[in-house]
């Protein structure tokens, strides 16, 4: 808060207030969108801690969520553990993968667009194993029980209750996911992180353990994305191997931090809020495009929003390779100039 | 005195090549030896080998009696040795404050404290109307003043600096000497030095040790090895003096 302007502050109250109220007044449909901007969010903030903080790119990101999701949901469906507890299985077992990867990326000092790389590699092939995975559904999914009255009311033990209850959730884990993440980054650990980022040699020279510090990254990172996976089992109630763990999902991932801003606090959140809206009015002003005749119906427009979503990044890292948080910020006076802060 | 930092026969070679030959000096407490000599004779090679940004192929390296020969850059930091890079390496996207915290949160356990103390850092290296300024839109001449706070800030024993008058006019070399000076007779710290700014060296350095091709040709005060043939030269020329 110290670091706001007045506006900045009011801007954020404004926010908190709405976020908290919308299920008050918004419609089943605006809530379900908001859901997704708020899944994203949190997502990305997890996706921005390794690139945004410690200068390390995943495109793999997914793997997290989807041994989060598959965890939590074969628990919760075979041995009826509620996701409570499920969740901290879904956590571990995220963690360990994301410090195997981190291990053999870190201590055969594989950098930059390979590290990328090995991320992409393991990603498919935990995809490629479930696809195989009898007991997982395989290819023709897990499918958590869901019954009609279930969906009213609120059970948070075991995730399970009207869209209300969702909305909450997510809510309340974005919110807790950027207060986290402010804290990291104002804390020793942050100070590192970007100094690892901007510099190793010259970080290590200065006593950072290089090798630690990226672990942390990459540990805690794979830990969030990994209640995400939870969330998104829970809510979605099907997994299946190509659409939890594919390509698309991890880069789907990255868009809204690279939109709003890499390494930015509030970016992802932004990022999420501007592209997810955008889709969605994409897909339905296509529709009504196709109902009034003038694109032909049998015309395939799946991809559109793909399309649209390329063409985002695109300009983005062509105009505001920054992302557009930053400039937004300063467009409107948000954010204090570091001079002026306590 | 007793010796700060001993290097003892240091060795590196490249591909074949050698960069630094059976090298051997000392430098005692509270001592400012300068390391000289011309472009490619394994001045900076030496530094990365004593602070751990390389590991000698033969030698020992010795800080305050402790052999930390081979050592992780950031355990050498740990053992008391703070270095500048000739390159320079700032945190491009982070404040002039923001880097020197960096240095700083090594020896301190809070973010606020290492802020704190930063501050006198960059007001001993004369940056400190910049500290809000990210580190990407400093002068070259800054920016080495910049190498020099954070490494100060990591608190080290010995004190590594690779070319740091470079690019600074002659009021403000002879400023940073002051510094420098006053930090060895106010913390006691030792300083290793490479420096082609013969001004500095001069009004610094206790001892001079020259390097060319790798190998130590001369080593003695400032006035003796500026007359001394060999170095005459191989680096300084007639009439450089």
């Amino acid at each position: 808060m110290n670091d706001l302007t007045v506006s900045g502050r009011f801007a954020l109250v404004v926010l908190v207030a709405v976020l908290l109220a919308l299920p008050q007044f918004a419609s089943g449909y605006v809530l379900s969108v908001t859901i997704i901007c708020l899944y994203l969010s949190f997502v990305g903030q997890a996706w921005n801690m390794m690139l945004g903080f410690a200068g390390l790119l995943s495109i793999g990101h997914a793997l997290f969520v989807g041994l989060g999701a598959y965890t939590s949901g074969y628990l919760f469906t075979k041995h009826g553990v509620p996701p409570v507890i499920g969740v901290v299985a879904a956590v571990a077992i995220a963690m360990i993968m994301g410090s195997i990867i981190g291990y053999l990326g870190f201590r055969f000092a594989i950098g930059g667009v390979y590290f990328a790389l090995l991320t992409i590699a393991f990603s498919e092939f935990v995809r490629i194993l479930l696809d195989h995975a009898k007991f997982l559904g395989g290819t023709e999914g897990l499918f958590l029980p869901v019954t009609q009255e279930s969906r009213r009311g609120v059970d948070l033990v075991n995730l399970r209750g009207a869209p209300q209850m969702y909305y909450y959730v997510i809510l309340a884990l974005a919110g807790g996911a950027f207060l986290a993440c402010r804290a990291l980054l104002h804390g020793r650990i942050g100070y590192y992180w970007r100094a690892i980022r901007d510099n190793p040699e010259a970080a290590e020279a200065v006593g950072v353990h290089i090798f630690r510090f990226r672990m942390y990254a990459v540990v805690l990172s794979s830990g969030m994305a990994g209640i995400a996976g939870v969330f998104y089992a829970f809510y979605y109630n099907n997994l299946f191997p190509e659409q939890v763990l594919g390509i698309e999902r991890s880069i789907e991932i990255t868009l809204a931090p690279i939109v709003g801003g890499v390494g930015t606090l509030f970016g992802p959140i932004f990022g999420a809020f501007i592209l997810t809206p955008l889709g969605e009015f994409l897909t339905y002003a296509v529709d009504g495009l196709k109902e009034s005749g003038i694109i032909a119906k049998n015309v395939k427009t799946d991809g559109v929003k793909l399309m649209f979503w390329g063409l985002a990044v695109a300009l983005i890292v062509l105009l505001q390779p920054k992302g557009l948080w930053p400039w937004v910020c300063k467009l409107l006076g948000l954010v204090k100039p570091p001079g002026e802060r306590g | 005195m007793a010796a700060m930092l001993e290097v003892q026969g240091l060795s590196k070679s490249f591909r074949g090549l050698r960069a630094v030959a059976d090298v051997t000096f000392s430098v005692p407490e509270k001592g400012i030896i300068a390391l000289i000599g011309p472009n490619g004779a394994g001045k900076t090679t030496c530094f990365n080998l004593i602070a751990g940004a390389m590991k000698p192929d033969a030698g020992r390296v010795r800080l305050a009696g402790k052999d930390i020969t081979g050592f992780r850059a950031d355990i050498a930091c740990d053992a008391g040795i703070g270095r500048t890079f000739q390159l320079v390496k700032p945190f491009q996207d982070l404040t002039v404050l923001e880097n020197v915290t960096v240095g700083a949160l090594h020896k301190h356990g809070t973010v606020a404290a290492a802020r704190r103390e930063s501050a006198g850092f960059l007001d001993m290296l004369e940056l400190g109307d910049k500290r809000h300024m990210h580190a990407a839109n400093l002068t070259l001449p800054d920016r080495k003043r910049l190498e020099v706070a954070r490494a100060l800030a990591t608190q080290p024993r010995l004190l590594l600096l690779d070319e740091v008058m470079a690019g600074l006019r002659p009021t403000e070399t002879d400023r940073m000497v002051t510094v420098l000076k006053r930090l060895r007779s106010e913390t006691g710290l030792t300083i290793l030095l490479i420096e082609h700014v013969m001004r500095a060296v001069m009004a610094l350095s206790d001892r001079v040790v020259v390097l060319h091709h790798g190998e130590k040709i001369s080593e003695g005060t400032p006035e003796q090895v500026t007359k001394d043939p060999a170095v005459l030269e191989c680096y300084l020329g007639e009439g450089a003096i």
